[in-house]
C-alpha cells in the first residue's frame, strides 16, 4: 500500500475521533513544546549575552590587552584566582613597544577605570559613577557617539585637560532639567567641566552601561584610578580585518612576553580578551542547558509513547474485523503493519506539529515580555517532528505486529 | 471439450473426475478450481477436529456453483480454503493452474487479492468510507495508481447500479445496496472467481431475490460464481450444487437435481423461465 494512503486513511481516523486523539497527542506535544522553547530560551540567552553584554564591552575584531581577563562568567579556579592576583600590572611605559609592533590600519587605545565619585553643584549627588581615562582612538573603536557636545579633542589628551564626556544616567542624575554642557562637574572633588553627553547604551541585567564618565587619561584624576599614576587598566586594540586578528594578537603577545622577560616555557603573564574568550564559559554551559532541554522533555515523550501504544492497542482491536477484511483483499502482514506504523507514527508526528506551534508561541512570548532574544531553532523544530513521529514509530511497532499476524479467519468473523 | 460441456455450462461428472483423480498434475487451463482430497484439521484442545476429510472438487470456468449443507459440514472451511484465507493439512488446491496449497502467507494475499473476490454475509464494508473508497480497497493493495483506482471503482458501482451513490457511506445504503458495493468491490479486480458466504444471509427475501439476480447476470457475463449458503432455496439459484456433509462431498449435481430430490417450491422468476 502507499504510503500517502496510509497517512491519509490516519489522518481521517484522528479527525473523526478528535477527542480521543488530542489525549492521545498531548504527551508528545508537551514534550515537544518544551524542547522548542527550552531550546530557544538558550539560544536567546546566547545571544542576548553576546550582542548585548559582551558585544558592548567588547568591540568587534577588538581585543583587550589586561594583566588579567575582567570578564569571568564563573569558571575561574581558585589557584588561577590567585596567580591572577600575583601578577604584575599593566603599565603607561610598556605601551609605546606594543604599538610598534601593530600593522598599518591598526587602532589602539589605552584605559584605566574606576568607580568614582561624582558630585554637581546643581543637583542630586554625590553619585558614584564608573569614570574611565582614555587615549588614543577610544571612542572610535567602541562606536560611542555623543547626542550632545563634543568627544574629548586631541589636545585635551596631550595635556590632560579637565574635560569630561558623560553618560545620559549621570546627566539624569547630577543635572536634572538642566543642560550639562560647558557646567562644572567634580570628579573626587577636583573640577572637570563638561563637553559632551553620549548616546545611551541600554543595560544588561538591570545593570545599567549608561552610569559612564569618559575623561582624558593624563587628566587629575588619573592618580585615582589605580595605585600608582602609571599603572592602565588595558590597551584596547582593533585589527582592520577578523583575518589579521589573530596575526596582530600573536605580535602583542610577543612583544608583551619580552617586556615581561618570560622564558619560552613560562605561561603568559598578562591576558588578551576577545569576544569570544569572554564568552567560552557561556558557551561551554549552553551546550549542558540544551542537553537539559533536550533531557527533560524526554520525560515528556516517554509518557507520550506509552500513551500511543495504549491507543494504538485498543485501535487494533477495535478493527479486527477491519483488519481481517484487509487481509482478505489481500493486504500482506507488511500492508498491515505498514498502515498501523504510520498511523502510531502520524499520531506522534501531528502531536509534534501542535508541539511546535505552541514551543514557538513561548520563545515569541519570551521575546516579547523579556529581553531575551530568544529565536527558534530551526533545527529545533525538525529534530522535535522526527521525535515526535519516531516516538510514534516505536510505540506503534507492537501493536501494528499485533495487527499483522491476527488470522484473516478469526478477524473477519469478529464483529 | 464443447462436447464434454453441457448446454448450461456445467462440465459433466466424469470430467470432473478425471481431472481429480491426476494427482500432482497442473490442471487444464480452463479449471479455475481444482481440489484433489482436501483436507482440514483443527485442533481444539487437545481433540482433534476433522472439519474436511478429503473434499474432490473441480470448477470449470464460468460455471455457478453452490456449496451446501448444515452447520458443521465444513462449508466454511472449504470456503476459507477455496478463498485462500487458510491453507488445508492434506490434498492439493490448485487455483488458475497454481498450487495455492502450498503457497507462503504473502503469496496467500497476493493471490486473494488478484483472483477472489469475496462476499460477505455480513457485508464486511469499512463503515467510515464511501461506497467509493470501499470498492477501492482492493486496488489499493493491487499498488495502482488513485486515478486508475477512481476509474475502475466508479465503473464496478455502475454496473451494480449504484453510480449515483459513489460517495454515500454505508450507512447510509439500504441492506441491498450494501450488498450490491460489496459485490462491486468484489469484482473491481476482475477476479477468477467470486466467492460469496452467504450473500443473503441478513437480506429480506425480496432483496435476496435482487442479489441474485445480480449474481445471474454476472455469471452470464462469464464470471465464475461460487457461494455457500446453508439455504436450499438460495443454492437452487446456482446452476450446480454440491452438498457437503461431515467433511465429504455428500452429492454434487446439476440444480434441476437437486430441485428435484430436495422438492424447492419456487416461486421466483428466475428459476421458473430457466
Amino acid at each position: 500500500m502507499n504510503p500517502l494512503e496510509a497517512v491519509r486513511l490516519a489522518l481521517e481516523t484522528i479527525r473523526t475521533q478528535k477527542l480521543k486523539s488530542a489525549f492521545t497527542l498531548m504527551g508528545v506535544c508537551i514534550g515537544v513544546m518544551f524542547l522548542i522553547a527550552v531550546v530557544s530560551i538558550v539560544n536567546g540567552m546566547g545571544v542576548y549575552l553576546k550582542d548585548d553584554v559582551v558585544g558592548k564591552l567588547i568591540a568587534i575584531n577588538s581585543f583587550e590587552l589586561r594583566h588579567r581577563p575582567n570578564i569571568n562568567m564563573g569558571d575561574t579556579d581558585e589557584a588561577t584566582w590567585r596567580e591572577y592576583q600575583r601578577r604584575q600590572r599593566l603599565r603607561d611605559y610598556e605601551v609605546p613597544a606594543v604599538v610598534d609592533v601593530l600593522p598599518p590600519g591598526t587602532r589602539y587605545a589605552v584605559m584605566a577605570d574606576a568607580p568614582l565619585t561624582m558630585t554637581s553643584p546643581f543637583g542630586g549627588g554625590p553619585r558614584s559613577v564608573r569614570v574611565t581615562g582614555v587615549e588614543g582612538e577610544f571612542f572610535a573603536i567602541k562606536s560611542l557617539e555623543v547626542t550632545s557636545g563634543r568627544l574629548i579633542a586631541p589636545q585635551e589628551y596631550v595635556m590632560g585637560t579637565p574635560v569630561v564626556v558623560i553618560g545620559p544616567d549621570v546627566v539624569k542624575r547630577l543635572f536634572p532639567n538642566l543642560n550639562p554642557l560647558d557646567r562644572e562637574v567634580r570628579i573626587k572633588g577636583l573640577p572637570y567641566t563638561v563637553i559632551g553627553v553620549l548616546e545611551s547604551q541600554g543595560s544588561a541585567f538591570g545593570m545599567s552601561f549608561d552610569n559612564v564618565a569618559y575623561v582624558p587619561l593624563q587628566a587629575p584624576a588619573r592618580r585615582d584610578f589605580n595605585a600608582a599614576p602609571s599603572m592602565i587598566d588595558a590597551v584596547i586594540i582593533q585589527s582592520p580585518s577578523e583575518a589579521e586578528l589573530t596575526e596582530v594578537m600573536e605580535r602583542v603577545r610577543q612583544v608583551m612576553r619580552v617586556q615581561h622577560q618570560l622564558r619560552p616555557g613560562q605561561n603568559d603573564d598578562f591576558a588578551l580578551q576577545t569576544a569570544d574568550s569572554a564568552l567560552e564559559f557561556w558557551n561551554k554551559l549552553q551546550g549542558y542547558l540544551v542537553l537539559a532541554g533536550v533531557a527533560l522533555p524526554a520525560f515528556g515523550l516517554v509518557v507520550g509513547a506509552i500513551v500511543i501504544m495504549n491507543i494504538m492497542l485498543v485501535a487494533v482491536a477495535e478493527r479486527t474485523a477491519e483488519i481481517g477484511l484487509r487481509k482478505a483483499l489481500g493486504a500482506r502482514r507488511r500492508d498491515v503493519l505498514a498502515q498501523f506504523l504510520v498511523e502510531a507514527s502520524t499520531l506522534g508526528a501531528v502531536g509534534a506539529i501542535f508541539g511546535v506551534a505552541l514551543g514557538v508561541l513561548i520563545a515569541f512570548i519570551m521575546r516579547t515580555a523579556t529581553p531575551l532574544p530568544a529565536v527558534v531553532a530551526p533545527w529545533s523544530v525538525v529534530v522535535g517532528v522526527l521525535v515526535g513521529a519516531g516516538v510514534g514509530i516505536i510505540s506503534g511497532v507492537y501493536p501494528a505486529s499485533r495487527a499483522s499476524r491476527l488470522d484473516p479467519i478469526a478477524a473477519l468473523r469478529q464483529e | 471439450m464443447t462436447d464434454t460441456i453441457d448446454d448450461i455450462g456445467i462440465s459433466t461428472t466424469g470430467e470432473r473426475r478425471a481431472v481429480v483423480a491426476a494427482p500432482g498434475s497442473t490442471p487444464e487451463q480452463d479449471w479455475v478450481i481444482v481440489a484433489r482430497g482436501l483436507k482440514r484439521e483443527y485442533d481444539m484442545g487437545g481433540e482433534i477436529v476433522r472439519a474436511l476429510r478429503g473434499v474432490d472438487l473441480a470448477i470449470r470456468k464460468n460455471e455457478y456453483v453452490a456449496i451446501m449443507g448444515p452447520s458443521g459440514s465444513g462449508k466454511s472451511t472449504l470456503m476459507n480454503l477455496i478463498g485462500c484465507l487458510d491453507s488445508p493439512n492434506g490434498g492439493e488446491y490448485w487455483l488458475n493452474g497454481m498450487l495455492v496449497s502450498a503457497m507462503s502467507d504473502d503469496q496467500l494475499a497476493r493471490v486473494r487479492n488478484k483472483e477472489i473476490g469475496f462476499v460477505f454475509q455480513t457485508f464486511n464494508l469499512l463503515p467510515r468510507a464511501t461506497a467509493l473508497q470501499n470498492v477501492e480497497l482492493p486496488l489499493v493493495y493491487a499498488g495502482i495508481s488513485a486515478d486508475e483506482r477512481k476509474r475502475r471503482a466508479t465503473e464496478a458501482l455502475d454496473s451494480v447500479q449504484l453510480g449515483p451513490r459513489l460517495h454515500h457511506r454505508p450507512n447510509e445504503l439500504s441492506g441491498g445496496q450494501r450488498q450490491r458495493v460489496a459485490i462491486a468491490r468484489a469484482l473491481v479486480n476482475r477476479p477468477s472467481i467470486l466467492l460469496a458466504d452467504e450473500p443473503t444471509g441478513n437480506l429480506d427475501s425480496t432483496t435476496s431475490q435482487e442479489i441474485m439476480r445480480v449474481f445471474e447476470e454476472l455469471s452470464k457475463q462469464g464470471q465464475t460464481v461460487v457461494m455457500v449458503t446453508h439455504e436450499p432455496d438460495i443454492a437452487a439459484h446456482a446452476r450446480r450444487v454440491v452438498v457437503l456433509r461431515d467433511g465429504l462431498v455428500e452429492s454434487d449435481e446439476r440444480r434441476e437435481r437437486f430441485v428435484d430430490r430436495v422438492g424447492i417450491q419456487h416461486a421466483t422468476t428466475k428459476v421458473a423461465h430457466d
